[in-house]
């Protein structure tokens, strides 16, 4: 007698179930869609949804549904048309404070979204996009990094009087410095120790014949936290650089120590993307001009001549003094907080040696007059923004470090250090890998791919069926059960199917039915033994069960290998063979075992088995 | 319907010989070949910049390489791929020194639609600096290396130290000929290969294992013959299994190269030429190692026991 408890079944019915419902999302396909978000990636206000619905009724277009998820709005709409109608509309209502992408949402119906289904997102090769793997100039970081100490340490000894020869930067690793007398090298040696902003510095004395040298390297530990910092840096930079492009969902992500990916799906011009992930933005610090209003200045257009006109956030005229405080260059680092007084959120700045006495210089004459920062980013075409992003009351005479006081919130406290830290590069980054697939190549992949996985299978299921008869029908429900289950947890894991990744799912295909042959030609074995075929069923099960376990734990090895040293695409093969090998685990053993059961089990005396 | 209608009996061990004179030719055979022909590295091993462009109409290849050679390309290499109206453009890295390498793609594509009606539409580009070339080259090796490593413990952990040297013997040897082989047809060597190589691995593996495993269990069985017969018994009696599986990855290694297109052939081919040189090591190769090796029943006198529980009389 050959019976399953009826768990089993249970158990197999759920797991087809669930396979079956999660498996489901790919088949809706995708609606074109809208996604609106804020340029500087703040959270999108409440009320935004009426203007943008206002002006989709004046130009009469009709969307499916909105919906809100974090910092985004989406709305989906009933043709291409629609949508690229919409994109302009949108656009010129909100205007160059939010970013309105083009997007294909997956049309998943509400209810099944809500049990957490998702299609499974198509890689770069097969929907077309923008792959480039960024590298940051480390050499040019840390020799940045020493003219700053150069610049630091020669404010420092001119605030101290302490005359010296000259202080310079050494090729790529060393600062020297010359002083004339022991007694000044001393003094020196004393202000690198204590001075905070020379922190990170290793020091040896140097004697020339003339001169009392310092000869100073940056600590390997300093090193590495300035590259950490820079990549940090270069990837807010880019976030918000993307976010400028209008990509539905881009990829921005560390590699390695100093390596960055940046995915951009769908976009098709890479001379594009290269020219903005490639820009310069900076910051600037500028007076108000309190001597005139900036509002009638906006108005009669009459600008002193000392002054500029610049607007803020929300379009409103800011006037500015033409004479610059300090440039984003010379601003080390940022970082958000409260304030320990009275509990505001701030915003930290720290400034280098030159911007620092700058800022003192400006600060100590203007108590009680307002300070400007302006942010100013360099697009593709030569075109130039320049947008005030806070204005703030000078309190008293500050230098290196400051607080920017007067923000709404923590959020917004945190949005702008980041903001802050974004503005410049770090340090400079190259491209050192570049892989663009146009849309027309995206979609023949799609194609051929998903032929050859059709004809595979088939071919598969056909030989299986003439080959084992009705076994080879079980081992055909079993081999399609697994895809069902492959594809409803590379959906449900949010993996990202690539072209490799179809061929491990053709591999699979083919492999998956291996367990079955193992077992079948283990019956088949048992009968020409002379068994009866209740018995050989169950001694084929049984003894081809470890043979099975470790020919695919060994497969299962390989794959993991291959997951940890490949890049990219080819992890997407590793992951569905190493999937597929698994959920056929479940579906060659116990699924056919089950049905095998119910057609052969029941029967006191099966005379023949069709294999 | 099966291929082998009766039980088997053919005395591979006894042409075992033959067999490893003829591994021992392919090898060797495929080491001169890696060494004369090399391989055909593709971009992203050599690193380079590699276009590949849809005209609407089918252009003149000399006037698409003399338009290249207007914008300073020189090296430049213009091939069509798959259609006629389809072009690849490859240029190497040393041609580019000094300019951005990151940027030439940019003067290509300007470059390609000179004088040209109609719109040149974009497929692929695809640019690998030097940096990463010599590292996704270092990933390769190492991911092989660890895989062998990987294998080999897991074999040892499950039989014996014989069975893990059989194993890796069988493995080596077919990434080698599967090279070689490659190295023959000039098939351009890049990530998708490597992948490739891997999963030849797991699978000629997948075959070793089997076998292993019957001669692990009949071991015992058949406790009065030598170690050869027992060999070629299990043989005889995996035959079936080996050349079923064999054919149905074949069936659709073989769809995936006619029907999954240009991008998947390098792939495809490699495995289809693995899975040939698998199914023949797993026969001979790592079986004729063990036997040389002189395993025998004692070997596996701990598993013996182990495989005793599995039940012998249904």
């Amino acid at each position: 007698m050959n019976q399953y408890p009826a768990w089993k079944y249970l158990l197999i019915v759920m797991v087809l179930f669930l396979g079956v419902l999660y498996s489901l999302p790919n088949l809706f396909g995708e609606d074109p869609a809208l996604q609106i978000t804020s340029a500087r990636g703040f959270a999108i206000p409440l009320d935004l949804d009426a203007n943008i619905e206002d002006a989709l009724v004046v130009e009469t277009i009709t969307f499916k549904n909105k919906e809100r998820a974090g910092n985004r709005m989406l709305y989906r709409f009933n043709s291409i048309e629609d949508q690229m109608r919409a994109s302009g509309v949108i656009k010129e209502a909100l205007g160059e404070q939010y970013v309105v992408a083009l997007n294909l949402a997956h049309a998943t119906p509400t209810w099944l979204r809500a049990l957490g289904g998702k299609p499974m997102t198509l890689g770069l090769d097969l929907q077309g996009g923008v792959h480039f793997l960024m590298q940051v100039d480390m050499d040019t970081a840390r020799s940045q990094q020493l003219d700053r100490y150069v610049d630091d340490l020669r404010s420092a000894l001119r605030e101290e009087r302490i005359r010296y020869v000259s202080v310079r930067r050494e090729g790529n690793k060393n600062l020297l410095a010359l002083l004339r007398s022991v007694e000044d090298r001393n003094s020196a040696l004393e202000i690198i120790r204590k001075d905070q902003s020379l922190q990170g510095l290793n020091v040896s004395e140097l004697d020339t014949e003339e001169y009392f040298g310092i000869s100073a390297t940056v600590r390997e530990q300093q090193l590495l936290e300035l590259q950490q910092t820079a990549l940090k840096q270069n990837i807010n930079t880019l976030r918000n650089r993307v976010n400028e492009i209008g990509v539905a969902e881009p990829v921005i992500q560390q590699q390695g120590a100093d390596r960055v990916v940046v995915q951009l799906p769908g976009v098709q011009d890479t001379v594009d993307a290269k020219k903005i992930i490639g820009a310069t933005a900076t910051l600037e610090y500028r007076a108000v001009d309190e001597a005139n209003d900036a509002f009638t200045a906006a108005q009669t257009g009459r600008i002193p001549p000392e002054s500029r006109m610049y607007t803020d956030e929300s379009g409103q005229p800011v006037l500015l003094k033409k004479r610059l405080i300090v440039a984003g260059d010379q601003l080390i680092g940022a970082s958000s907080g409260f304030d320990q007084q009275t509990g505001q959120p701030q915003v930290s700045v720290t400034l280098d040696g030159v911007g620092a006495k700058r800022m003192l210089d400006f600060t100590r004459d203007n108590v009680g007059n307002r300070m400007a920062v302006v942010y100013i980013e360099q697009k593709s075409g030569g075109r130039k923004t320049e947008e005030v992003i806070s204005v703030a009351v000078v309190r008293e005479p500050f230098g290196k470090r400051f607080q920017t006081t007067g923000l709404d919130s923590m959020a917004e406290a945190s949005q702008l250090a980041l903001l802050l830290r974004a503005g410049a590069l770090a340090a400079p980054m190259e491209i050192v890998e570049e892989r663009t697939v146009g849309p027309s190549l995206g979609a023949d992949n799609v194609e051929q791919g998903f032929k050859s996985v059709l004809i595979g299978f088939l071919l598969v299921l056909v030989f299986m069926a003439v080959y084992y008869r009705v076994f080879g029908l079980v081992a055909d429900l079993a081999l399609f059960a697994n895809m069902v289950l492959l594809f409803a947890l590379l959906s449900m894991l949010g993996a990202t199917l690539t072209m490799p990744g179809i061929a491990g799912i053709v591999l699979t295909v083919g492999m998956a039915v291996d367990a079955n042959v193992l077992i079948f030609e283990r019956i088949r074995e048992e009968l020409r033994n002379g068994n009866t075929p209740q018995a050989s069923i169950r001694a084929g099960y049984d003894k081809a069960f470890s043979t099975i376990a470790d020919a695919n734990i060994t497969t299962l090895i390989a794959a993991f290998v291959l997951f940890l040293f490949g890049t990219g695409p080819i992890k997407g093969f590793a992951v569905t063979l190493s999937l597929g090998i698994m959920t056929s685990m479940f579906t060659a053993i116990m699924g056919t075992r089950a049905v095998v059961n119910l057609i052969y089990g029941g029967q006191k005396r099966v005379r023949k088995l069709s294999i | 319907m099966r291929f082998l209608n009766k039980k088997t009996n053919i005395d591979f061990m006894g042409r075992r010989k033959i067999a490893f004179a003829t591994s021992l030719i392919l090898i060797t055979l495929s080491i001169v070949m890696l060494f004369t022909r090399d391989l055909n590295y593709g971009l992203d091993f050599t690193g380079g910049t590699l276009i590949e462009v849809s005209y609407a109409t089918a252009p003149e290849i000399s006037e698409v390489r003399s338009n290249l050679t207007d914008v300073g390309m020189n090296d430049a290499i213009v091939q069509t791929f798959g259609a006629a109206s389809d072009i690849i453009v490859r240029i190497p890295l040393t041609a580019t020194e000094g300019e951005s390498e990151a940027e030439i793609s940019t003067v290509v594509l300007a470059a390609l639609q000179q004088g040209v009606e109609g719109e040149v539409v974009m497929r692929r580009v695809e640019f690998v600096g030097p940096q990463v070339g010599d590292e996704l080259k270092e990933q390769g090796i190492l991911a092989v290396v660890y895989a062998l490593i990987g294998i080999f413990l897991y074999v040892m952990m499950r039989f014996q130290w014989r069975f893990s040297v059989g194993a890796v013997t069988a493995l080596v040897h077919d990434i080698i000929i599967t090279m070689g082989v490659l190295a023959v047809v000039q098939v351009e060597f890049d990530l998708t290969v490597v992948a490739a190589l891997l999963a030849v691995i797991g699978y000629s593996l997948n075959d070793t294992i089997v076998l292993f495993d019957r001669i692990r269990e009949n071991f015992p069985r058949l406790r009065k013959a030598s170690p050869l017969e027992v060999v070629n018994i299990s043989v005889n009696e995996t035959l079936s299994r080996t050349l079923m599986t064999s054919m149905t990855t074949l069936l659709v290694l073989v769809a995936l190269f006619i029907f999954g297109g240009e991008i998947i052939h390098a792939f495809a081919f490699t495995l289809i030429v693995g899975v040939l040189v698998g199914t023949y090591s797993s026969i001979y190769v790592a079986s004729t190692t063990l036997l040389e090796l002189g395993v025998s029943k004692f070997d596996l006198l701990a598993v013996e026991k182990e495989g005793a529980t599995i039940d012998q009389n249904p």
